[in-house]
């Protein structure tokens, strides 16, 4: 009953949460310069057509009047429409929120794996040249940006090795047999392992550059957290058992050392997700990210608006996970 | 506390003098930019574009990191670049610092509702995309020196806020706050002279990481292009224009880039040197 | 020759001179319980753990030999050392609260060497833990089995670790302090049940404690250290009725007689530690020269 009332709770602060973004969001963008109707309409445009325009936006009307109707466009599904492209906001947002998703989830993949192995490893040949080099390596990823190392990537596996695309998606020649925009996903789904491959290839690259920080932290904090269970008493019975070293690390140790990690990955991984707006543009990478961008330099307020809004949801939503999911794993609070 | 004594006996870590070493390089470079620039960084000679640097066969004496697609001489665009670069770390990681740390201040020790307000406003703005959320108000800014600031500013008090607030709390929950509130001092008062030499050295450490994630910020704006005014160098910005012409002059990228990595990988080691100097236990 | 032989052995803090162990002589013969006495900080549990190769990693032997049924445990490689432990050898620990990993079941914190180590069936190994449950007087073995650590007092938690020691019929068990961080009403059970439980298994054990009254009831000769230090080696009727060395005696006069509760203590003086820190140093410069 306890943890249904603190799920309830958690619901509560999000929903506020989300209600603090759209106000923010909203009166940030009314104060934008630059009018842009006037952007939209070819040159010569006579001043009834601009009107014409600014009424059909609503935006003739008061600031506040504009946020109620946009809320009550919210809460029915309708979040306005470009002012660009004249497609509805959803309708694009939804369109491009699975390659970024795709790239965060890959990014997300890396980053545990490469962390995980820095962290076993280091863990296993504690004391050796191997740890302090792991150290030192972490050291380095975690104080530099996922914008540098994007770059260095591009330098190094793009121009001096070039082994990985550092440009698009997919190789814009290839026929996509895609109903979905999962292209990832569903070329797997359709064994199309050719072009699995490419567009692996393409995603590669601004992927290993979003997860490099990270994995450099879940190194550090998986490693930190491993060397202060090693020292439990059940580790050291395990050993007398006759277990191996690295199966009493894998087993005993990393299932109670994991769960500090985790929190602090659900966090992580939303600053992951806000740094795919800089890696999509870096990579010319058709995701949410990128469509952002263009939107801000477009003053395309709706689309601004919606991109924003979704950001926020998967920002809250990802701790919200995040934090049922620890209480899931920790049998002691599930039991509580 | 840190013992002063005890941490200027022990030998100084590598990673602080080699990080020392590389800002004070930089700031001197900037300060002496106009005296020590070989070439004016605005000047464009379209006959001289894209020379390679000085060991790769082509380059023309004088420029010595080569050139960019306008002629431009990378070296004295990077001398120059230096001085945005650390005018944006100082002010803006100070500003940032100063308004952050006050705010988890006060959260963490009043507690109350002034606690609830700024963890409330700290959970709205941990819920914006941090780069996209700057992007926007440079757009409604407009592109200027101040407006990186504000920016910088507006997004990363709560970096400051949140750890301060913790530390706050954690320290106010001692005993000796608790006697200094016997004594009769006032809360503000007690929030000075008690927490806050206490969590100065948390402070100092934030700050110094601050400074690199601000010319980061810096960086990326001008990168999208919305930074100053397109012509001043900037690191960000020839970076772009180096990731636009980087299979026919790898140069123009790569030195702004190595510029940048150095100088935000030696804020950052400056921060985690000071901390484990701060924090005796830790070594 | 005993099941377990200590010779020579020595430790020291990595790195520093300070003897931990010093030339430790030690024997622990099939079925036989030795007890292991010293005030806290003698370097006992550093015994079991050399023995167990559980050393923290700022300690380093430094001469000697440990050998278990013959074959010298240090100089073996680890992997083959830990096989060789984990089938001979098995450790009460001292804290029953943190000696039980918080986030798995009881069940598999008992059966998992039989299965993976030893290759029973899941079965024969979920039989034999509750039988062995049953035999350590747990009610209701099954839900126990399937209950976690958290859920349960340290009083059956170590009943379950003296339980999950014998699982795979060990020839050595070490028992470091099994009840210090018990309730004084548990203390006596558990004392009770490691007993019975040896008497009934014939397993040989090294029972480490700082109580002699507990030595006297459980064990059959016993080690008495000092600083690292053996002093005296003897039968369990010797040591109480002829102690040999004078820390010997002004200990068995600072313990609560068994016989006698009310009898009145002397704490060890401060004379006799001084002569005995004085004999350990002189046996340690005489072992240099
Ligand atoms: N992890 C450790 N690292 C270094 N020295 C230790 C460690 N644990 C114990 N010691 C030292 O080793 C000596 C013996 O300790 P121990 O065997 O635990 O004593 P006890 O007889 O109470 O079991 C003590 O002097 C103690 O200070
Ligand atoms: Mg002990």
């Amino acid at each position: 009953m306890q943890f249904l009332q603190s799920v309830l709770l958690r619901l509560c602060t999000t929903l506020i949460t989300l209600a603090g973004v759209a106000v923010i969001v909203f009166f940030v963008i009314r104060v934008v310069p630059g009018n842009p109707i006037a952007m939209m309409l070819p040159p010569g445009a006579t001043e009834a057509d601009v009107a014409r325009l600014t009424a059909l936006y609503g935006l003739d009307k008061s600031i506040p009047q504009q946020f109620l109707i946009w809320v009550s466009g919210v809460l029915q599904g309708d979040f306005g429409t470009s002012i660009t492209t004249k497609q509805p906001v959803l309708q694009l947002v939804l369109s491009r929120l699975p390659a970024t998703l795709e790239l965060s989830v890959m990014a997300l993949i890396i980053a545990v794996i490469l962390g995980g192995f820095m962290a076993l490893t280091g863990t296993r040949l504690r004391g050796s040249k191997t740890e302090a080099a792991i150290d030192v390596g972490n050291g380095m990823a975690l104080s530099v940006p996922d914008f540098l190392w994007g770059l260095i990537l591009i330098l190094t596996f793009g121009v001096l090795i070039p082994i990985f695309h550092i440009s698009g998606r997919v190789t814009p020649s290839l026929p996509l047999p895609f109903t979905t925009n999962f292209y990832l996903t569903e070329s797997v789904l359709r064994l199309r392992f050719d072009l699995w491959l490419d567009i692996a290839a393409h995603m590669f690259m601004p992927a290993l550059a979003l997860a490099i920080p990270l994995a450099a932290i879940i190194g550090q904090l998986l490693k930190q957290s491993l060397k202060e269970t090693m020292h439990l008493d059940y580790v050291t019975l395990a050993r007398t058992k006759g277990y191996s070293e690295t199966h009493v690390i894998l087993r005993e140790a990393l299932p109670n050392a994991i769960l500090p990690t985790l929190t602090l990955v659900g966090v992580q991984f939303t600053f992951l997700i806000g740094g795919t707006v800089i890696i999509e543009r870096l990579f010319s990478y058709e995701g949410l990210g990128n469509m952002a961008i263009d939107a801000v330099i477009n003053r395309d307020l709706p689309l601004i608006q919606g991109i924003v809004i979704l950001f926020a949801v998967i920002f809250t939503g990802v701790n919200l996970l995040v934090d049922l999911t620890y209480a899931a794993l920790n049998p002691r609070l599930r039991h509580a | 506390m840190l013992d002063g004594r005890s941490a200027i006996k022990r030998k100084l870590p590598t990673r602080l003098v080699l990080s020392a070493t590389w800002l004070t390089l930089l700031t001197l470079a900037a300060v002496f930019a106009p005296l020590i620039a070989p070439k004016d960084p605005l000047a464009q000679d379209l006959f001289l574009g894209q020379l390679p640097p000085f060991w790769v066969q082509g380059h023309e004496p004088g420029y010595l990191l080569g050139t960019d697609s306008l002629g431009r001489d990378v070296l004295s665009r990077i001398l120059y670049g230096a001085r945005l670069a650390l005018t944006v770390a100082l002010t803006a990681g100070t500003i940032t610092c100063i308004i952050g740390a006050t705010m988890g201040l006060l959260a963490g020790f009043l507690r109350g509702w002034v606690d609830i307000l700024i963890s409330r406003a700290i959970d709205i703005w941990m819920a914006f995309p941090p780069v996209l959320f700057s992007i926007l108000l440079i757009a409604v800014l407009g592109p200027s020196l101040t407006s990186i600031i504000i920016a910088i500013v507006v997004i990363d008090w709560t970096r400051f806020a949140r750890v301060i607030r913790a530390e706050a709390m954690t320290q106010g929950a001692m005993d000796y706050v608790a006697s200094a509130q016997v004594a009769g001092r006032t809360r503000l008062s007690t929030m000075i002279t008690e927490i806050l030499p206490n969590v100065l050295p948390t402070i100092v450490v934030l700050l110094t990481l601050e400074m690199g994630i601000s010319i980061i910020v810096e960086a990326i704006l001008s990168f999208v292009n919305l930074s100053i005014s397109t012509d001043d160098p900037t690191w960000g910005g020839m970076i772009a224009e180096g990731r636009a012409s980087i299979h026919q002059a790898w140069w123009v990228l790569v030195f702004p880039l190595i510029t940048l990595f150095l100088t935000v990988l030696s804020f950052s080691q400056l921060g985690e040197g000071l901390k484990d100097r701060f924090d005796p236990v830790l070594r | 020759m005993s099941f377990l032989s200590i010779r020579n052995l020595s430790a020291r803090l990595k790195g520093r001179p300070d003897q931990i162990l010093r030339r430790v002589s030690l024997e622990v013969a099939a079925g036989e319980v030795r007890g292991l006495v010293g005030e806290s900080g003698a370097g006992k549990s550093m015994i079991g753990k050399a023995i167990l190769g559980t050393l923290p990693q700022s300690v380093e032997i430094t001469g000697g030999q440990i050998i278990l049924d013959g074959t010298d445990l240090l100089s073996l490689p680890t992997a083959q050392r830990r096989t060789l432990i984990g089938a001979k050898c098995a450790l009460i620990p001292q804290d029953p609260l943190t000696a039980l990993n918080p986030s798995r079941r009881i069940g598999p914190q008992i059966t998992n060497r039989l299965v993976d180590i030893l290759h029973w069936t899941r079965a024969d190994a979920e039989k034999r833990a509750r039988d062995l449950l049953a035999e350590v007087q747990i009610p209701d073995p099954e839900r126990v089995m399937r209950s976690y650590p958290h859920e349960l007092s340290g009083g059956m938690r170590q009943r379950i670790l003296i339980a999950s020691a014998f699982a795979a019929e060990p020839k050595l068990i070490i028992a470091d302090e099994p009840t210090t961080a018990l309730d004084v009403t548990v203390q006596k059970q558990i004392l009770k049940l490691i007993a019975a439980m040896q008497a009934r298994h014939g397993t040989a054990l090294l029972f480490v404690t700082h109580d002699l009254g507990v030595v006297s009831k459980v064990c059959q000769s016993l080690s008495v250290l000092y600083a690292g230090y053996v002093l005296e080696d003897s039968t369990i009727p010797d040591f109480f009725h002829t102690p040999k060395h004078p820390y010997s005696r002004a200990l068995l006069a600072a313990t609560p007689k068994y016989t006698d509760p009310d009898g009145s203590l002397t704490p060890v003086s401060d004379a006799v530690i001084a002569a005995t820190r004085a004999e350990v140093e002189a046996a340690d410069r005489s072992a240099h020269v």
